[in-house]
């Protein structure tokens, strides 16, 4: 080997003494920062393209039901005369129209409904061809009264095959249907049950109705012009759309709450960045020598800099590498064995396999790794900016830490809060709460900037105790509180954050319970169906029910949907007898109710939901379709409604039965008289509706029922919120552990002049619990403004639900004490790391 | 811990037949040693010899293979971790050559420390730090903290801080190895002083001449063992 072959070139040296060497001397603090990084990003990648891959099955979906239509024309459920069909398919412009009946249809002896499709097959051919069985094998039989074709994902779903009998729930009877076939593979891949037109209009009692009519246009027509031509002749309620803009609403209905879960999971890698920053502050600390050491022999300044980096540049790839295809398996594990859907039931029952979206996987593996760059590039700036001839010398840790001190000057850090203040009372953007997003970020940034200071503030305060351990332990907090203030910085995120969501779930929750003891005042409950749109109660049934033993009262509601204006998802129609004096009772105003006077409109209450999305008022006047008729109606009041997510209307059910003559509902509230038990009102009611398929629960089995989808819907964000708690405390642990590292000398000298080992150890649990402890009642009061503005800015603006403040005590108790007792444990364990080394090769290592 | 009844003709300090070993290398072998009351001598050897392994064994920071280290009669390798901690605490002072002054601390309450863990009621702790202070020089510095002194300052602040318990033993480990020549003199005479007004021993590792001339005997330690090499001046 040659001399020159032996010699290491210059840029290998300098890595290996600022980089690889570092990082293999301490390889655990390298490979948590990885692993934050990795989870973060793996979150990241796993939520969007779970929720990208629905989002794409979801249109798919709906542009294999629209085929080759461009133009749908759709109603409310309840729909429309059929006649509207023939004047539609005779305008000149229209190739081919397809009559269509689209319900979720209650399905006998299940909880869930499935989406029947009446259609005609003749027309189909021209314009859903792939809706209809492959030539030759089942076609015929679609034309039978009874015959029904599922799709695959049907089939499976139920465990049906072609000659078995599917039963639907119609009214409060059973419907037994023959499977005819099956739709051919890829056809339709979610799950669907087709039928001809006639006979899904007969046996699911919708005899004249359609809801649907899907347009093929001929070629050269301009589709918009069209559409308005077309909107003009149609009835009140009823749109029409092209498949691409339904698809755009369909999307838009979720497209809140995947932000949020996006957000959510981006907190997981906002806290891996910092747990990147904090390690790389305090081992930059702790190397301060050895750099000022290669600056005095010659290294630039962005020499050092750019060098240091490159370790965060190296965590950063690595761990964004592996966090994508982490997320990647998470993604299609999740699809795979739970479905498309996080929890909210956007995508409930949807089947969806992986569609990759390679610019988000890009992007996100960007995030990850620029995020851990910059927790590395701020540090390192800082050290490279540093004096050599000072950072030589010994003792200057907190010095320093003067510039970080420097970054965050009171006027930086109130600007952002000032600025995040201000952001809150910005709308939202294209209907999501962007701003409310910033003004979180702006205000926590802002108050881990003024944290150092605080912290100088709060630690100058405070009386040293007499026992020595803690002498020495508040000795060391109050004189080096820019350090402290890195590990309180680290604890007050975490606790923010996870506290501001339990602040904001548990709001959320007592206020879903104090509503539903608001609009559940009855005694007992009873539905002709759980789900579906096929569900309901006759007027003589209505009449067994209100004349059945043991029953004081029953009141009945209709449930219909009711299209108001294109571009926006059709409100939920509650048809029930309101009391226009007391409309209170039942249905929980927010605000002041306006009571119409006998020359006004007859009044409607509309939920918030829809009066954020119609912009409507209490006092207003507005137009509404109902019963396929258009006229004024006063807005009454405004009331608080977690049920329905799209808007809900109530009218009196007088005045609908007056405008649609329809005298059916959904369901019943029933007061029992006086004496009368819970389990002989139900069984009276059993025996009033013989040989029907009526659900009957009582107020505590729906309120169960509420708050367990209510915690399923969030059994995501807690995943989420765990998974950053659990970096953040990764985060304390590797601040800890850094610190101790970096005063080994300091426990060496301590154990010369007689300090046992159990006295350091006690000596820095109490740093690390007071620390933690100054972090957790710091992260609580943020957490606390972080919680009102996702309360009344971010989920206002998302869901367009307001909530009561309800703050979780014991929880947040439990979550500080968790960190507490972590922090205490981790300084414990690393003062026993520490000790370990003799105490005799610590003293003895250059300052 | 010490024996309630010193023997007037029993050295402070004895050792006998030491020996340490690091791995297959033997660092100190058959070291004999005995150190009167208010007895301060230096050891002086040449690099790697074994003088500040020496040092630690006799603070009961790491312990010989072989051999006994008897501090007023209580034997140190009989003791565990926590009694040889307790012991230093109580009856050692130590005086290293990078000064090892804690840097959160201010220059007296890095005196006090050793009062303090000792339980030294807090008038007491208080007047002993400023006696202290002024016996090295530095009675208006207290305030301060370490980072705002010179070497030769912190070197005091370190002899102040291992002397103010008035200690029967004081260990110095290359206390003058840090300074320049005129700062290594005066802190030697120093710390020689503050010991022999403290009524203590002490033993001082050094590579200085100088330094070694302040104490009453010099001892050669080398691979033969430790030897007396002539009485100092």
């Amino acid at each position: 080997m040659t001399t020159a072959a032996m010699v290491t070139p210059k840029r290998f040296v300098l890595l290996r003494a600022l980089v690889t060497g570092p990082l293999l001397e301490h390889p655990a603090r390298g490979v948590l920062a990885l692993m934050a990084i990795a989870l973060g990003v793996a979150l990241g990648v796993a939520v969007h393209l779970i929720n990208a891959s629905a989002v794409n099955e979801f249109e798919l979906a709906a542009r294999q039901l629209a085929g080759e239509a461009n133009l749908v024309v759709r109603g409310a459920r309840a729909g429309f005369d059929e006649s509207l069909y023939s004047k539609l398919a005779r305008l000149p412009q229209v190739a081919a129209a397809n009559p269509m009946l689209e319900l979720d249809a209650s399905l006998a002896g299940r909880k869930d409904s499935l989406k029947i499709l009446g259609l005609d097959p003749l027309r189909a051919v021209q314009v859903q061809p792939s809706l209809l069985p492959e030539p030759g094998s089942s076609d015929r039989d679609l034309f039978d009264e009874d015959a029904v074709i599922l799709s695959p994902a049907a089939a499976e779903w139920l465990n049906l095959k072609p000659g078995d009998t599917l039963r639907l729930k119609v009214g409060t009877q059973s419907v037994a249907l023959r499977i005819a076939g099956l739709l051919p593979h890829g056809a339709y891949r979610q799950r669907v049950a087709v039928m001809d037109i006639a006979a899904a209009q007969w046996r699911l009692a919708r005899l004249g109705q359609l809801n649907r009519v899907d347009l093929k246009l001929e070629t050269g027509v301009d589709i918009e012009s069209f559409r308005r031509e077309v909107a003009a002749m149609l009835p009140a309620g009823v749109h029409a759309e092209t498949p691409q803009s339904e698809s755009a609403v369909n999307a838009s209905m979720s497209r809140a709450y995947r932000l949020n879960l996006d957000m959510l999971a981006l907190v997981a890698l906002f806290t891996g960045a910092f747990l990147v920053l904090s390690s790389q502050v305090l081992a930059l600390l702790r190397r301060r020598t050895q750099l000022a050491l290669l600056r005095v022999l010659g290294l630039t300044r962005a020499g050092l800099a750019w060098r240091l980096i490159v370790e965060g540049v190296l965590i950063g790839i690595a761990g964004s590498a592996l966090g994508v295809a982490l997320g990647w398996v998470l993604a299609n594990a999740t699809l795979r064995f739970t479905g498309a859907d996080l929890g909210a039931g956007y995508f409930r029952g949807l089947s969806a396999t992986l569609s990759v979206d390679w610019s988000a996987l890009a992007a996100l593996f960007m995030l990850g790794v620029t995020f851990a760059a910059a927790g590395a590039a701020i540090p390192a700036w800082e050290a490279a900016r540093r004096a050599p001839a000072l950072a030589l010398k010994a003792g200057d840790e907190e010095d320093a830490l003067r510039p970080l001190r420097s970054l965050s000057t009171s006027g930086w850090a109130l600007a952002l809060i000032a600025l995040g203040t201000l952001l809150t009372f910005l709308p939202p953007v294209h209907g999501l709460p962007l701003p409310g997003y910033a003004a979180i970020a702006a205000i926590l940034l802002g108050s881990v900037l003024l944290m150092p200071q605080l912290a100088a503030a709060v630690l100058a305060c405070l009386p040293l105790p007499r026992a020595v351990p803690a002498t020495l332990a508040f000795a060391q907090l109050k004189a080096t509180p820019r350090q402290a203030a890195i590990s309180i910085a680290a604890i007050v995120i975490s606790m923010s954050l996870m506290g501001s969501m339990m602040i904001m779930v548990s709001s959320f929750r007592e206020s879903l319970n104090a509503w539903l003891t608001q609009v559940l005042p009855a005694d007992l409950y009873l539905r002709a169906a759980r789900t579906g749109d096929t569900g309901f109660l006759t007027s003589e049934e209505q009449a067994h029910i209100a004349a059945a033993p043991g029953i004081a009262r029953a009141e009945f509601q209709r449930t219909q949907s009711l299209l108001v204006r294109p571009g926006l998802p059709p409100l939920t129609l509650l048809a029930r007898a309101v009391d226009a004096r007391t409309p209170g009772e039942g249905m929980p105003l927010i605000g002041n109710a306006h009571l119409p006077k006998d020359n006004e409109p007859p009044p409607v209450w509309v939920s918030e939901v829809a009066a954020d999305l119609h912009r409507w008022r209490a006092g207003d006047r507005v137009n509404l379709p109902i019963g396929g008729i258009m006229r004024a109606y006063t807005i009454a009041g405004i009331w608080r409604d977690y049920s329905r997510q799209n808007g809900a209307i109530v009218v009196n059910r007088a005045l609908y039965i007056e405008l649609t003559g329809d005298r059916a509902v959904n369901d019943a509230a029933i007061w029992l008289a006086p004496g009368t038990q819970l389990d002989d009102g139900a069984r009276a009611l059993r025996e009033q509706l013989a040989h029907t398929t009526v659900e009957i629960a009582s107020l505590r089995e729906l309120r169960e029922a509420s708050l367990a989808i209510f915690d399923r819907t969030f059994a995501v964000t807690y995943a989420l919120e765990i998974a950053a708690i659990v970096i953040g405390l990764f985060g304390v642990s590797v601040s800890f552990g850094a610190q101790v590292l970096s005063r080994r000398r300091e426990f060496g000298v301590l154990r010369h002049i007689g300090v046992t080992r159990r006295e350091v150890g006690v000596m820095l649990g109490t740093e690390g619990a007071a620390t933690a402890l100054l972090g957790a009642i710091a992260g609580l009061v943020l957490g606390w403004i972080i919680g009102l503005i996702l309360i009344h800015v971010v989920n206002r603006q998302s869901f367009h639900w307001s909530m009561d403040l309800h703050m979780p005590w014991l929880q947040l108790a439990t979550l500080a004490a968790v960190i507490v007792v972590s922090a205490l444990a981790t300084a414990v364990w690393s003062a026993r790391a520490a000790m370990s080394d003799t105490v005799v090769k610590a003293v003895r290592e250059d300052w | 811990m010490f024996e309630d009844t010193p023997d007037r003709n029993r050295p402070l300090l004895r050792i006998r037949n030491l020996t340490k070993r690091y791995s297959a290398r033997t660092v100190l072998g058959g070291i004999e040693l005995d150190l009167a009351d208010e007895e301060y001598i230096a050891i002086m050897g040449e690099s790697g010899v074994g003088k500040s392994t020496l040092l630690n064994l006799i603070a009961g920071l790491d312990l010989p293979d072989t051999g006994s280290i008897a501090l007023d009669g209580t034997e140190l390798t009989a003791l565990d971790d926590d009694g040889r901690t307790r012991l230093r605490r109580a009856h050692m002072g130590f005086v290293f050559q990078a000064f090892h002054l804690l840097p959160h601390l201010t220059v007296a309450q890095n005196v006090a420390l050793p009062l303090a863990l000792n339980n030294i009621p807090s008038a007491l702790s208080a007047t002993r730090t400023r006696e202290m202070l002024e016996a090295v020089g530095l009675a208006a510095r207290g305030a301060d903290y370490p980072r705002t002194l010179s070497g030769g300052e912190m070197q005091r602040v370190a002899i102040a801080r291992a002397l103010v318990l008035k200690p029967s033993l004081v260990l110095a480990d290359e206390p003058t190895g840090n300074l320049d020549p005129d700062t290594a003199s005066e802190i030697a005479t120093l710390l020689r002083e503050t010991v022999r007004r403290s009524g203590g021993s002490g033993i001082l590792v050094t590579h200085s001449a100088l330094a070694a001339a302040t104490a009453d005997h010099i001892y050669i330690l080398s691979g033969d063992g430790l030897r007396r090499k002539a009485a100092a001046t």
